[in-house]
């Protein structure tokens, strides 16, 4: 399950972005990080909206691989 | 035929070509013509980056030249594409600054080949919002295009320039991409109309890319017509873009005078008339009256269909440009930078489930169409914004104009379906509804528009600022 972001998800939210800034190897401005904060909350919702629908097992991903 | 004069601002690529054809106007005196226009308005509509008028010139003239150029349905008809098209000899820069450092590119793209191989003339190239993440047409290293319409408002985007010129009159035809909504949202705004087909179903070869899994490219026209040419023209097999589709051109044009009779037409309810502006739905009124369309259907779980899409769309946005960002984020767009920034931060498992979703979704919209041949929907919440304007209220609350000026076009292009947006021309803006067709059925959304068009429900208003 992708939680959904909330108040007490800020500071974890602050972290994460540090962290994967970091082991992705992006830059990030100390003046960006808030506009980085607001595009991956609303990323993570929409992204939380898709997973609380239960799909059988089966249901494959769209795109797949042709030899 | 009517007479085409050879002032050929409003003309259709239709008359153009006829006219051309039939000796009344050379190809030549339509480019000059045209490159004037360009030279005259492209300071208000900023719709253009680059004006190729070196090789349009010569290929008019070679059209002059041709002693056949009766075969040629678009025979000089001057055509721009929106700037991530290769045009042999410029850099392909997709409205980025970080890609003008590229080498020029050295063939045009697989559908501006076709388009002058069936006489069209390439006139240049269109702005459009940065690496195509974009709603508003708005571009920070070129500046707006402009709505010609009212140009202190948003042409929409991402391919903007396109809009601006067919709808300004700078030029017939135009090319763009839509990956969430980006030629249907500027043909709405514009009130022009578009075609986005069937994913797969034109080539996609040397074309920058956004969103591979989403990405489709289509035409802009200010008439039916135009648009089932020059899709006509761009039809057929292309092993350079490994997600054409492998069907046989099915022409469009010659199924036009069917029109709408024996069709089964809906209208979209639920999602696709919650936050809808009272201009949108009274279009979607306008259109669905007039094909007798009282029935309304469900398309099921939409609003989950356009969050799976702004995620697909957010993390392979961001797995495309993860390089640049790395090394060059300071020279994106701080709005798009920001929001690839955010996708490349987002989990895998995100992905795969909205991927899951998307298999999903499409076999539940794809039984829908037993029932039906076609669902309307609007194209934009709302008419153009102003530019600049960062929110707007939609079903009472307040959002930012951005990312949801595709609210109803992103489920649609989220599973390929084919989709004709028609412009509803109410005063003093116009605004589009979305004819959606069973996927490889574009000449079902094509016969609805054209008889829409017939019966002047729908039309391309001509600015009354630009008129002149």
């Amino acid at each position: 399950m992708i939680a959904q972001p909330g108040a007490n998800m800020t500071e974890p939210l602050d972290k994460f972005i540090e962290a994967a800034a970091v082991t992705l190897a992006l830059p990030l401005d100390e003046a960006w990080k808030s506009a980085v904060k607001t595009n991956l909350e609303v990323t993570l919702k929409h992204a939380a909206t898709v997973a609380e629908f239960k799909l059988p097992d089966e249901v494959g991903p769209a795109p797949v691989f042709k030899a | 035929m009517a007479p085409v004069p050879t002032e050929t601002r409003w003309s259709t690529a239709t008359q153009i070509a006829a006219a051309v054809n039939a000796g009344e106007v050379s190809a030549s005196a339509v480019i000059d013509a045209t490159l004037a226009r360009i030279a005259r308005l492209n300071p208000s509509l900023n719709a253009f980056t680059a004006v190729t008028a070196e090789r349009a010139c010569a290929k008019a003239r070679a059209l002059d030249a041709t002693r056949d150029k009766k075969k040629l349905p678009l025979a000089g008809v001057p055509f721009a594409v929106k700037n991530l098209f290769d045009v042999e000899g410029l850099a392909t820069v997709a409205g980025s600054k970080i890609n003008r450092a590229h080498p020029p590119a050295e063939r045009d793209a697989t559908l501006i080949e076709w388009l002058e191989a069936a006489g069209a003339v390439l006139v240049g190239a269109l702005n459009m919002g940065e690496y195509a993440y974009d709603f508003t047409g708005e571009n920070v290293h070129d500046g707006p295009s402009r709505n010609p319409h009212d140009l202190t408002r948003m042409s929409g985007g991402s391919s903007g320039g396109s809009g601006s010129a067919v709808g300004g009159g700078m030029v017939p035809l135009a090319l763009g991409s839509d990956t969430n909504g980006s030629i249907r949202v500027p043909s709405s705004l514009c009130g022009i109309f578009g075609l986005k087909p069937t994913y797969g179903r034109l080539s996609r070869a040397r074309t920058f890319p956004f969103v591979v899994s989403l990405d489709h490219l289509g035409p802009f026209a200010r008439s039916t017509r135009d648009l089932a040419i020059s899709y006509d023209a761009m039809q057929g097999a292309d092993s350079n873009d490994p997600a054409h589709a492998d069907r046989a051109p099915e022409p469009a044009t010659p199924q036009l005078p069917r029109g709408f009779d024996g069709l089964r037409i809906v209208v979209a309810g639920g999602y696709f008339k919650k936050g809808a502006s009272p201009e949108a739905l009274e279009a979607l009124s306008r259109v669905a009256t007039a094909v007798g369309a009282k029935d309304e259907i469900e398309i099921p779980e939409t609003a989950r269909a356009r969050a799976a899409a702004y995620v697909i769309t957010a993390t392979e946005g961001a797995a495309l440009h993860l390089d640049r960002l790395r090394k060059q984020a300071r020279d994106f767009d701080p709005a798009v930078r920001d929001r690839l920034i955010a996708g490349a931060m987002v989990p895998a498992v995100a992905v795969t489930k909205a991927q899951i979703f998307r298999r999903w979704y499409r076999e539940q919209v794809l039984k829908l169409f037993a029932r039906c041949d076609a669902i309307l929907a609007p194209a934009t919440p709302c008419t153009a914004p102003r530019i600049g304007q960062q929110s707007f209220t939609l079903d009472g609350i307040e959002m930012p104009v951005r990312p949801n000026l595709g609210i109803y076009t992103q489920p649609i292009s989220f599973i390929g379906l084919p989709v004709v947006a028609v412009p509803v021309p109410l005063k003093p803006l116009p605004i589009g509804v979305q004819i959606i067709a069973a996927p490889w059925c574009e000449n079902i959304a094509l016969r609805i528009a054209h008889a829409l068009e017939t019966m002047n429900i729908v039309a391309a208003p001509t600015p009354p600022a630009l008129g002149g």
